[in-house]
């Protein structure tokens, strides 16, 4: 292992102070002066509608109303994958909740009460709010026109039907590894949909001046991708990328739900409506609920195939999506499953289905884990039970077919390094499997479970990241990059990186968030990879900074280039040991030569970084022929939990994550990742459980009845562990580890339950409640309530007949 | 019918006229320019609003801000007035917090925590800690930090 300085240390976030003091700054702390106008949004309150008429005669006399904007001024699509949305719902609305039109006023409690005076009239249309429903041969469709929709060349929709998006993935030949088999295993496992629940609301504030410059100040992981969106859907209004600026200060959470664009696409339009004005959209938290994105629901079919000896042979898994009413980022999640869903192990014959189904609930999107978290659940799920059947230990079974560097994955690309087998002995090792353990309660029972874990950033192939870096006069150094700090601690790691280039401390070393006008590009900050791409791209920008300085110092002290090191903020030379220029001698002012002229100037740098081995051009029916994912990062985890038979309440004892990060350029910020990413992912499995009324309408948009954990939900103890094969195109061979963390979390629960008490749960989440009547041997799904959980409408979702439906979407 | 109040507000006195119905976090943050009392739910739930009320533990999004009229109230720009407190500085120190928009409330329901409590349990922590949701760490961190000043109490 390399010796570094800098790199894989445990240094301590640069944005620390910043925000235990009070001194970090989000969007809705800046101050924009009393003309600062407030927007409130009138909704639909029906999930599938024709807008007939929409007056604001009433509203515009509220005395303050400024302007009320509706979808007849904004005839413009967007969209970040596929074009499907309109700014503001136009002919019709598609879920509850969704904008039809802003009342723009001086103070926010005006634009509230003139926002109920816009009258909306409405022809219902029926509704479509299960997959059974949309798939139907004569279901009604969302989207007539979707074969219009301008889109990624990847995706395949189906015309004429609700099927936006179809990612198939052929490897080898399905029935031949089916007659391979000697036992096969098939059943249904079903996941809801869940809320990101950042604790900061979105926000953003729009100014579009009168030269013509529109500047939006967003809480957003994505300024460059908005700017890029806000561009196109605004180009007939006459902007291009110069004229628009997207700055963002800090943010207060994301895990993928400020990701492309949402609703900020309104406080752009707004912006434009009250041209000198600045005006403010702030969700309110029940529309953070329903009007961002949501981790959509998905219902999963799986047929596996082994041998007697535990080897893999077939695997068949077919997904079935709720997408919701827009699918412009949702879809790239189907996607990104129909091409990994075999999972981290080794599958010789492949047959991936993951179809993206438009419904009449709020839009589907990206979310911590971007599907892989909802396909691991049925998954592991499935490769537990198949090694109960075929007499099989679980981790023997998983360790004799995980996949190993050099295999090839579904779609016929190599594996990238990385060690599941170690991270599987190690948590295995950690919660003592094998070893029974009893509660000395009698009316509670111990079970373990274990699951592993594989994901790749979803990103299109030439996804890219660049970084400017300047040395300041005292030898600090600005770095001005655009990913985005949402938490997991970017701004350090960046730091490190350059830090250990240049040899200057982190805490020597700023690094801005994000201005579209000033800072570098990036693509987006999710898909796990900034620390490996911005941190690719920041290495190369301290790089090109030391050859910078080599150069000056050459030209100013005569020194040859190839002598010369850096190391404690010092340029040194093996020609001549006594030779040590601290950086700020020189940085910006130069060198002095013996003639009193001066050599040098002020030392910036410059970098950027796109994978040049990735293509999204694999053959639309097998996916075979592209490479479309950069490398995985593999890991395992396990946990030892405690059920009161009872009531069925879980107690986490202990639960250990095991992850390759390649190299860990902060271990203690990848432990805060395991920490915080493993009980985000317990809480789906646990406590959170969305539930729509039988018309469409988010029931429980808040977080008295949507449940996430207190700081006494936690687990007993967590094992963090941090396994390091290097990516050899990473940063010091770093790799990303922020979404993984929440992925083996709910399959692993739903081991220990069966573990412990022998039911086999196939729906999220395993909430108590569920676990105590499925104690009492009654199937929560059979209860008919008012409420649902997404597609669990009609008959059981095993039931559904989706064979006859996609051949009749074929057609 | 507007009122003129007058509050102590991190040490300070300060005036402001407010409507009866007006909030207090809004008018901390809108009208008395303190930004470290967050929105997140408007409603009691998340704790990000937290702020100290004559040294207790209150959300700021549930109080009418004429009723702190000669009251005393705390928000983080006042805890650090005269340098970060250990506390702080262990949060700095071990990482603890990520994206930092629960951090005000967590310091503020810490502080007041060690306060009255200089050397709680764990479980008196997670419980002084759980009206403030946080979404990111897990908690844990947090909880360590808080554990390691009060070992050092």
């Amino acid at each position: 292992m390399a010796n570094y300085k800098y790199v894989g240390k445990d240094a301590v976030r640069i944005d620390g102070m910043d925000k235990v003091s009070g001194a970090a700054v989000y969007v809705d702390d800046m101050d924009f002066g009393p003309n600062l106008l407030h927007a409130e949004i009138v909704e639909s309150p029906h999930a599938h509608a024709l807008i007939k008429k929409v007056d604001i005669s009433e509203a515009m006399k509220v005395p303050g109303v400024v302007k009320v904007v509706t979808g007849e001024d904004y005839p413009f699509t967007f969209g970040l994958y596929m074009q499907d949305r309109f700014i503001f719902a136009r002919d019709r609305v598609r879920f509850v909740g969704e904008q039809v039109a802003a009342v723009i006023a001086r103070d926010s409690k005006t634009a509230k009460r003139a926002a109920k005076l816009v009258r909306v009239d409405y022809e219902e249309l029926p509704d479509v709010l299960d997959l059974e429903g949309a798939l139907k041969k004569d279901s009604v469709l969302l989207h007539p026109d979707l074969d219009k929709y301008s889109r990624c060349p990847w995706f395949f929709p189906r015309k004429g039907t609700n099927i936006a998006h179809w990612r198939k993935t052929r490897k080898g030949d399905i029935e031949e590894g089916f007659a391979e088999a000697d036992e096969i295993l098939e059943d249904t496992y079903t996941v809801p949909r869940y809320a990101h629940c950042a604790i900061e609301p979105h926000v953003i504030v729009g100014l579009y001046d009168m030269a013509g410059r529109l500047t939006l100040w967003s809480s957003s992981q994505s300024p460059f991708t908005q700017r890029h969106v806000f561009a196109e859907a605004l180009a007939p209004l006459g902007l291009t990328h110069k004229d628009i600026r997207v700055i963002t200060p800090y943010v207060g959470g994301g895990f993928g739900g400020k990701a492309g664009v949402s609703m900020e696409i309104i406080g752009c339009a707004l912006a434009m409506a009250v041209r000198g004005q600045p005006v403010k959209v702030r969700l309110t938290r029940a529309q953070e609920f329903y009007n961002t994105y949501q981790r959509q629901g998905v219902i999963a079919k799986i047929r596996l195939g082994c041998k007697k000896d535990g080897t893999i042979t077939a695997l068949e898994h077919t997904l079935h999506w709720d997408a919701g009413a827009y699918v412009e980022y949702g879809a790239n999640v189907v996607n990104a499953v129909g091409l990994s869903a075999t999972g981290p192990y080794r599958v010789p014959h492949v047959k991936i289905d993951s179809i993206c189904t438009y419904t009449n609930l709020p839009p589907g999107g990206p979310y911590r884990g971007f599907g892989y978290s909802e396909f691991h659940f049925g998954l592991e799920s499935h490769m537990t039970r198949m090694a109960k059947k075929l007499g099989m230990d679980p981790v023997a079974f998983r360790k004799k077919n995980a996949i190993a560097e050099g295999d090839t994955n579904g779609y016929g690309s190599k594996m990238n390094p990385g060690d599941i087998q170690k991270a599987i002995d190690e948590v295995a090792k950690a919660v003592e499997w094998g070893k029974k353990e009893e509660s000395a309660d009698p009316d509670k029972k111990i079970g373990k479970g274990l699951a592993l874990f594989w994901k790749a950033p979803a990103m299109p192939p030439n996804a890219s990241s660049a970084a400017f870096l300047k040395f300041n006069e005292d030898g600090s150094i600005n770095i001005a990059v655009s990913g985005m700090e949402i938490g997991q601690g970017y701004l350090t790691v960046m730091a490190q990186v350059a830090a250990e280039v240049l040899a200057v401390p982190p805490e020597r070393i700023r690094v801005e968030t994000p201005d579209t006008d000033r800072n570098a590009y990036e693509w987006q900050t999710v898909g796990s990879h900034v620390t490996w791409s911005c941190g690719n791209a920041v290495r190369k920008a301290a790089e090109d900074a030391k050859q910078k300085i080599f150069d000056t110092i050459h030209r100013g002290c005569g020194l040859p280039v190839d002598s010369l090191y850096l190391e404690d903020e010092h340029v040194k030379s093996r020609a001549d040991a006594s030779f040590a220029m601290p950086f700020k001698n020189f940085v910006i002012n130069g060198i002095m030569t013996q003639d009193g002229t001066w050599r040098g100037g002020p030392i910036v740098g410059s970098g950027m970084f796109m994978p040049e081995f990735t293509s999204a051009t694999g053959d639309p029916e097998t996916s075979q022929g592209g490479h479309p994912c950069v490398h995985y990062t593999v890991g395992a985890a396990a946990v030892k939990l405690e059920i009161d038979q009872r009531t069925g309440k879980m107690r986490v004892l202990k639960t250990a994550l095991a992850v390759d990060a390649g190299q860990a350029i902060n271990p203690s910020l990848v432990r805060g990742q395991l920490t915080g990413g493993l009980l985000q992912g317990l809480a789906t499995v646990l406590y959170e459980d969305m539930r729509y009324s039988r018309k469409g309408k988010l029931l429980n948009p808040n977080f008295t009845d949507y449940k996430i954990p207190t700081a006494e939900d936690v687990p007993d103890e967590i094992i963090p562990i941090i396994i390091e094969t290097p990516q050899p195109d990473g940063p010091f061979g770093a790799r990303g580890v922020g979404e993984h963390t929440m992925i083996p979390a709910a399959p692993m629960v739903a081991d220990a339950v069966e573990d412990a008490l022998g039911l086999r749960i196939k729906t999220m989440p395993l909430t108590a409640e569920k676990v105590a009547l499925a104690a009492r041997g009654i199937d929560f799904g059979s209860l008919k309530t008012d409420s649902i959980g997404f597609c669990f409408m009609g008959s059981d979702p095993a039931d559904y007949d989706f064979k006859s439906r996609d051949s009749a979407a074929t057609e | 019918m507007k009122k003129t109040i007058t509050m102590n507000l991190n040490g300070d006195l300060r005036s402001v006229e407010v409507e009866p119905g007006d909030i207090l976090l809004d008018v901390l943050r809108t009208r008395l320019g303190i930004k470290s009392p967050k929105i997140g739910c408007e409603k009691g739930d998340c704790g990000a609003c937290t702020i100290l009320l004559n040294g207790k533990v209150v959300r700021s999004c549930l109080i009418l801000a004429i009723e702190v009229d000669g009251q005393e109230v705390t928000t983080v720009e006042g805890i650090g007035r005269n340098g970060a407190t250990r506390l702080q500085k262990a949060f700095v120190e071990q990482n603890s917090f990520q994206c930092g928009f629960c951090a005000p409330g967590v310091v503020l329901a810490a502080t007041a925590l060690l306060d009255k409590n200089p050397k709680p349990s764990e479980s008196e922590v997670k419980e002084a800690l759980a009206g403030n949701l946080c979404r990111c760490t897990g908690y844990g961190p947090i909880i360590d930090a808080v554990m390691s000043v009060a070992k050092e109490n």
